[in-house]
């Protein structure tokens, strides 16, 4: 009988302990995922985060690096110049990479850093409790946003995809979704491209995932599937922003 | 045979690093280090190595944090400021336990301060910098030849224990010009880094973290990486001696304050005064058992720093009351001069050594 499902080679046989209906999960799943179908496992090195995801290395079955938080772009530039025929990805959250990371993120990105980064945008600080993120909608009520972030006085929600697709150095910048089914095929078409984006030494790709955090989101993970089309995207529209690659159509 | 060349200091260390295979460099410029990036940035590029102009110092040492897990010799410089600004990564380097190599060419602090040599980042560098407990071996050269053989000896120190060695120069001794011998670089056999990442084709996955969650793994790490420290102290410990053997005032002082204070030394010598010098090399470990072994009723000890007084506090450490400690400094932004470093060995001479007397008779109090 053929087997349809199994656990990816990528993955190790580990069950994850993130929160019951946490797109980190889901996430890491999709990355295993395309790393075996790319067979690449045996030459990735990924970089977890400081955030929930640092937890990352318990899951994935090939090499990780820990980065201070905010860091990982520079210290895979670091690899990847050290190691120029290895996969390097960094998987960040929205406060590592939105708020402490960001002069680091937009640097990597325009030198053209040959590298992947996956950016897991929850709206929220998930790790410490739920506090507000650069990319918090407005009014969303965090732990130091109780009335709802003001505007005013904390600022708005940070496309970081659109920023960073005006980077020359900038190769693939897609923002998807796995809050559905449609949205996860789409979503594992833009990391398969990343990769091969680097792969065949095409620069610096990014692929930004809106991701549920029903914990810090008070929601059941329904509700957040739902939060998340019905809120989220019409914020941070799905879509790529830049592909430097893309076949001309004439 | 051997010829003596003529190299300012900071590209003595640039040069030094290329010479021992270190083939990543990351920085970000702040004077009075820039030499070294100028340098590597055509130099890198000839042996096939990675130049990296960094967009903050943070970056750099981030950047140098992956090239080390990669496997890879790498450094990073930069000045007082800016090694602030590492010692997170520092920290992280350490707790991960990964080799790299930082120089600090002090300028003088605190704040934006001047461009000036000084020496006052002394407790950065030895008492931590960075959260947690962890210890970086620290050298303090004090001529151009040694900035080059303690480059060479810190690449190797750094793989040998894993660990990030600091290398604490300072504004004038990386810009002195001095003709030194080039001693070439002979790679010691060190173990394999079968910890680096480098994918994980026919092994298991590795990772290279810092953080210990589960019930007393931390305190566990926290002890490998103490013991660390203890063999480092008990291994690694190098100190100079200048006419000590029938001395009754001994100068401490390391790095470019020891270079101004051994001139000093010199011609009282010639006067007949019994003064000699200790020069602390390495600053992590301190030499404190030498110190101890010196210490004594009749001899009285002169901590010569450009800080207000920071080695002086691990000299008292280590004398530990066996011998009345002074001291003489310059906080940044002044620089030491040999006739005033003399002018005070003069003072101590003719101080009264009992310890009373000589409590009111202090300039320093
Ligand atoms: C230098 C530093 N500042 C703050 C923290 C505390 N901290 C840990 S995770 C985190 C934010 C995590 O949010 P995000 O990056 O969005 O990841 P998530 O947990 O939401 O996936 C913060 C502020 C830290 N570990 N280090
Ligand atoms: S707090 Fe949020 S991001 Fe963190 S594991 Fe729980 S659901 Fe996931
Ligand atoms: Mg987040």
């Amino acid at each position: 009988m053929k087997k349809i499902f199994q656990r990816p080679e990528s993955l190790k046989q580990e069950p994850f302990r993130y929160c019951p209906g946490c797109g980190h999960s889901l996430i890491h799943r999709l990355i295993a995922e395309c790393i075996d179908e790319l067979g690449i496992r045996e030459r990735v090195i990924g970089i977890a985060p400081v955030g929930c995801a640092v937890f990352a290395y318990d899951y994935f079955n090939f090499d990780i690096l820990e980065v201070a938080h905010g860091r990982p772009p520079a210290a895979a530039t670091g690899l990847k110049r050290t190691l120029p025929d290895r996969v390097i990805f960094s998987y960040q959250g929205d406060g590592d990479l939105a708020a402490i990371g960001t002069a680091e993120i937009i640097h990597a990105a325009n030198r053209g850093e040959d590298i992947t980064v996956f950016f897991i945008n929850n709206t929220t600080y998930g790790m410490t409790g739920g506090q507000m993120a650069p990319t918090t909608l407005i009014g969303q009520k965090t732990a130091t946003s109780p009335l709802g972030r003001d505007p005013k006085t904390a600022g708005f929600p940070l496309r970081m995809a659109e920023l960073l697709a005006t980077i020359e150095g900038a190769s693939y910048i897609a923002r998807v979704s796995v809050d559905s089914y449609r949205n996860l095929i789409d979503a594992k078409k833009a990391v398969l491209k990343a990769f091969r984006y680097q792969m065949e030494q095409k620069g610096f790709s990014l692929v930004e995932i809106l991701s549920p955090c029903p914990v810090d989101w008070k929601l059941s993970p329904k509700e957040s599937q739902i939060r998340i089309q019905n809120e989220i995207i019409p914020i941070y529209p799905l879509g790529t922003f830049k592909d430097a690659y893309q076949e001309s159509t004439l | 045979m051997k010829k003596k060349i003529l190299m300012r200091g900071n590209e003595a260390i640039a040069e030094a690093a290329i010479q021992a295979g270190c083939r990543f460099y990351a920085g970000y410029p702040i004077t009075p280090q820039n030499e070294i990036p100028e340098y590597l940035s055509w130099r890198m590029p000839e042996v096939e190595g990675t130049f990296i102009q960094a967009e903050s110092e943070l970056a750099a040492i981030n950047m140098v944090y992956g090239a080390s897990a990669a496997g890879s010799r790498a450094m990073t410089s930069s000045s007082s400021p800016g090694i602030s600004l590492k010692q997170e990564t520092i920290s992280f380097l350490a707790a991960a336990e990964l080799p790299a190599v930082i120089v600090n060419m002090q300028r003088g602090g605190p704040g934006l301060g001047n461009i000036s040599g000084s020496q006052a980042d002394y407790f950065q560098a030895v008492k931590g910098g960075g959260h947690g407990d962890y210890k970086t071996l620290v050298y303090a050269p004090y001529s151009v030849q040694e900035l080059w053989d303690l480059t060479l000896r810190s690449f190797d120190k750094a793989d040998e224990y894993r660990n990030p060695v600091l290398i604490l120069g300072d504004g004038i001794i990386g810009q002195m010009m001095e003709p030194f011998y080039p001693n070439p670089y002979r790679k010691p056999d060190l173990p394999e880094k079968d910890w680096a990442l480098d994918g994980c084709k026919g092994r298991a996955p590795r990772v290279i973290k810092s953080l210990y969650m589960g019930d007393g793994e931390l305190e566990m790490r926290n002890i490998v990486l103490q013991t660390k420290y203890a063999e480092m102290k008990k291994r690694e410990v190098m100190a100079d001696r200048y006419y000590l053997d029938d001395a009754e005032i001994v100068v401490v002082a390391f790095g470019i304050a020891a270079r101004i204070a051994l001139s000093s030394v010199l011609r009282l010598r010639r006067e007949g005064l019994k003064v000699g010098l200790f020069r602390p090399v390495t600053l992590f470990p301190f030499p404190a058992q030498e110190l101890f072994a010196i210490a004594g009723e009749h001899i009285r000890f002169l901590t010569i720093e450009m800080n207000a007084g920071q080695m002086v506090e691990d000299v008292r450490l280590s004398v530990n009351g066996k011998s009345q400690v002074l001291f003489h400094g310059r906080p940044g932004g002044s620089l030491l001069t040999p006739e005033e470093v003399e002018e005070k060995i003069r003072q101590v001479c003719c101080s009264h050594p009992h310890p009373v007397r000589a409590a009111l008779n202090r300039w320093d109090a």
